[in-house]
């Protein structure tokens, strides 16, 4: 009678087996949709109005869109960000699969501690990075140049930095060509760890018998990395430069910690997004903040697309 | 006997009767104490701490709730609020920089009017001050002065005795920077300058005079002969090798000051309370206050406070305004608290005023900054100041960096602002 009872008013509150599904994964889209969504269409519909952010919208229509391409410092940071770009992403990931290859090998022992001591860079808060990069960094007393000026003794290292007439102790934070070296420098440092789990998962993929294949037929480490690994993880080594390229053309946080929200000297260190930032938070233009966040990610969208034609195809399927 | 209607009748009475009897007691305690929010920036947190307890005992009907976080998000999420309408300070501090942004674009109350009648306090406060905190078209008060700050010049004593200077013949930029040359000179090192960025020349002239980036009818005046003189001094200060190239807020910054690696530094009167509090607080003693040099009295930082329009208490926050920006007590208190300049002018015969301080080894400093204080124009406002701070600033580095003509730099600059003013 009792359990009878109970079964009674649970059925009442029993989801439907075809609704039951989508109020289980309704959270996320909830979420999604208030956090993700409207902001993303909100935006948007910013970009074609001219808005302070406390007195009336007016709708301009593309005219936000044709001042910031006409804008010298749109593409200032443009540039910034490309350069920054090509400075992290290339190092990122040669670094990155050359260390997953070794660490993939059978010669390393400590494999975890390896791994999570390349992983940890990533994980780190933005703001102890950025304490221990001004004590790295610092023109007079940071560590950086002090090692530099050690160096500097030697004398086919000093005739290196005069050819390149590089003076010391630099202005690692305060001279605009360096300022892009360090935040390149920083991202990489950070990012690494991350593409190198990537490009480790993707090598554990690698059957090893090909590998056995390969040393049976006599072939030599270098071999077996341009002839076996390269080509198998060419769909790996896709989705990591695709994730930098959406990464690294929205820079942000790095730069803004090493030489703050004005980009530093001479706008150096200045990249689209935190220019963006700058319009829309700092001198109230939202509209044309929200129409240079559209450009960047049309320039998102475009180098993702010649990405995906460099590195389409391939992989194991291919085999 | 009770029918069954009238027994339900009769508990609906009661029922009614008690939530009447606890309801309002309930609302009673609520309209007792109204806790207001107070959003602010540091160090003016520690202005507000210092004072709280007074205000609580005198007006026991309300408690307030500081809200505080760092300089630029607390300007930033304030703006994100007021423009969402929703989870708005009762009391938002604004600094000078972003002053006339805000004043000028709506969002806050009209302090001028009903049932605040602010006006009545215009004579008791600053002069500049108060006409930056007003609407350029309405001339409505806004923005409620609350402290200024004199812009001001620290020294090193102890360097200045060691070169056989007297700060007295030290009246002129020429002056200062013949001195900083005789300073330089002392070491074959390249470790001893006039001024850690020479920036700071800019920065102290561009604050100078009536006007700093617009005229009164809004149009932009960096290619004036005051811009172009910040510009010349600060390339030859650089150009002399006078300045460290060393940027304000850094570890290297922070070091000039322990070291005595430079002769001074241009800024506002709050700058004191951050040496001597924990940038280099062994240094007490070696330093000195000046006028700015060429009888410069600017204004250098300073903040108000405002009540958005959707604001849930303003008429507590009103008097919380009030309490803090009309009476000596306060002003006073926040003044010792963290150097927080009073904008009231009673507060200036407090016998604070009067006592020297041990860490400018005996110099009367604070009479000083009130005798600067009492010189200072009024400084117009505008709503594009944040966006000329930047663009001018960057035209500033491309002559100290890259040797670019002062007049071309200031021209372009003028060029890319007015592009910008849409």
């Amino acid at each position: 009678m009792k359990s009878n009872n109970n079964s009674g008013i649970s059925d009442k509150f029993r989801l439907n087996k075809k609704v039951a599904p989508y109020v289980f994964i309704s959270p996320f889209f909830i979420l999604f949709l208030i956090f993700g969504l409207f902001p993303i269409l909100y935006s948007f519909f910013l970009s074609f109005n001219s808005w302070d952010g406390i007195g009336q919208m007016s709708f301009v229509g593309l005219d936000n869109y044709a001042y910031i391409l006409t804008d010298g410092w749109f593409w200032d940071s443009v540039q910034t960000t490309v350069i920054i770009f090509v400075l992290t992403t290339i190092p990122q990931h040669v670094f990155a699969l050359t260390l997953a290859f070794i660490l993939n090998s059978s010669y390393v022992k400590f494999k975890d501690f390896f791994r999570t001591s390349y992983f940890l860079p990533y994980i780190t808060s933005a703001v102890a990075i950025a304490l221990i990069f001004d004590v790295l960094l610092g023109t007079r007393s940071g560590l950086l140049n002090a090692f530099l000026i050690w160096m500097q003794q030697l004398p086919p290292i000093e005739f290196l930095f005069q050819t390149f007439q590089f003076d010391l102790p630099a202005r690692w934070l305060g001279e605009p060509r360096l300022i892009r070296f360090s935040i390149a420098g920083l991202v990489t440092w950070r990012f690494t760890g991350w593409n190198m789990l990537i490009y480790f998962a993707g090598l554990q993929t690698i059957p090893r018998s090909l590998y056995e294949a390969a040393r049976v037929d006599g072939a030599s480490i270098r071999q077996v990395f341009t002839k076996i690994t390269l080509p198998l993880l060419k769909p790996v080594i896709f989705f990591g430069v695709t994730m930098s390229i959406i990464g690294n053309l929205q820079l942000f946080q790095e730069p803004f910690v090493l030489v703050g929200g004005a980009g530093g000297t001479g706008r150096a260190g200045m990249t689209t997004a935190m220019y963006l930032f700058r319009t829309g938070f700092h001198w109230r233009q939202f509209g044309e903040g929200s129409a240079m966040a559209y450009v960047l990610c049309i320039f998102i969208i475009i180098l993702s697309l010649v990405n995906k034609k460099l590195f389409s195809g391939g992989g194991l399927n291919e085999l | 006997m009770f029918s069954k209607k009238g027994l339900l009748l009769t508990v609906m009475v009661f029922v009614m009767a008690a939530s009447l009897l606890f309801g309002g007691s309930a609302e009673l305690m609520a309209e007792d104490v109204t806790t207001i929010t107070v959003a602010a920036f540091p160090d003016q947190d520690s202005g507000f701490n210092a004072i709280l307890d007074d205000f609580h005992e005198k007006y026991p009907h309300i408690r307030v709730e500081l809200e505080v976080a760092d300089f630029d998000d607390h300007h930033q999420s304030l703006l994100t609020r007021i423009a969402a309408g929703s989870n708005v300070p009762d009391v938002a501090n604004v600094e000078i920089a972003f002053v006339g942004d805000f004043v000028n674009r709506g969002g806050f109350e009209n302090l001028s009017a009903e049932p605040y009648n602010a006006d009545r306090f215009q004579e008791d406060i600053i002069g500049y001050k108060w006409a930056q905190g007003t609407n350029e078209e309405t001339g409505n008060l806004i923005a409620m002065p609350l402290d200024i700050s004199p812009g001001t010049l620290f020294y090193r004593r102890d360097r200045l005795e060691e070169l056989g200077a007297d700060i007295d013949d030290l009246q002129t930029m020429e002056d200062w920077i013949a001195l900083g040359e005789e300073f330089a000179a002392t070491t074959e090192e390249d470790n001893r300058w006039l001024f850690a960025d020479a920036a700071s020349v800019y920065e102290m002239i561009r604050r100078a005079g009536d006007y700093q980036f617009f005229d009164d009818e809004g149009e932009p005046i960096i290619t004036s002969d005051k811009f172009v003189r910040a510009f010349e001094l600060s390339k030859e200060v650089r150009d002399r090798g006078l300045d460290g190239n060393i940027g304000e807020w850094t570890n290297e910054w922070y070091s000039t000051f322990q070291e005595g690696t430079i002769l001074a530094q241009p800024s506002g009167a709050w700058l004191g309370g951050h040496i001597q509090n924990w940038m280099a607080p062994e240094t007490a003693g070696k330093w000195g206050v000046a006028n700015l040099p060429d009888d410069m009295f600017i204004g250098w930082g300073g903040s108000f406070v405002a009540i958005p329009e959707d604001a849930e208490n303003k008429e507590e926050a009103w008097e919380f305004i009030q309490y803090v920006t009309t009476n000596v007590e306060p002003q006073i208190g926040q003044f010792e608290a963290a150097n927080i300049f009073p904008s009231l002018l009673a507060a200036f015969d407090h016998e604070i005023f009067e006592e020297p301080s041990d860490f400018y080894a005996g110099q009367n400093v604070r009479a000083l900054w009130l005798d600067a204080a009492k010189q200072i124009p009024e400084v117009n406002t505008n709503r594009y100041d944040n966006i000329a701070e930047d663009i001018v600033g960057d035209a500033l580095t491309e002559v100290l960096e890259n040797d670019k003509d002062i007049m071309q730099a200031l021209e372009d600059a003028e060029q890319l602002l007015r592009r910008r003013m849409r």
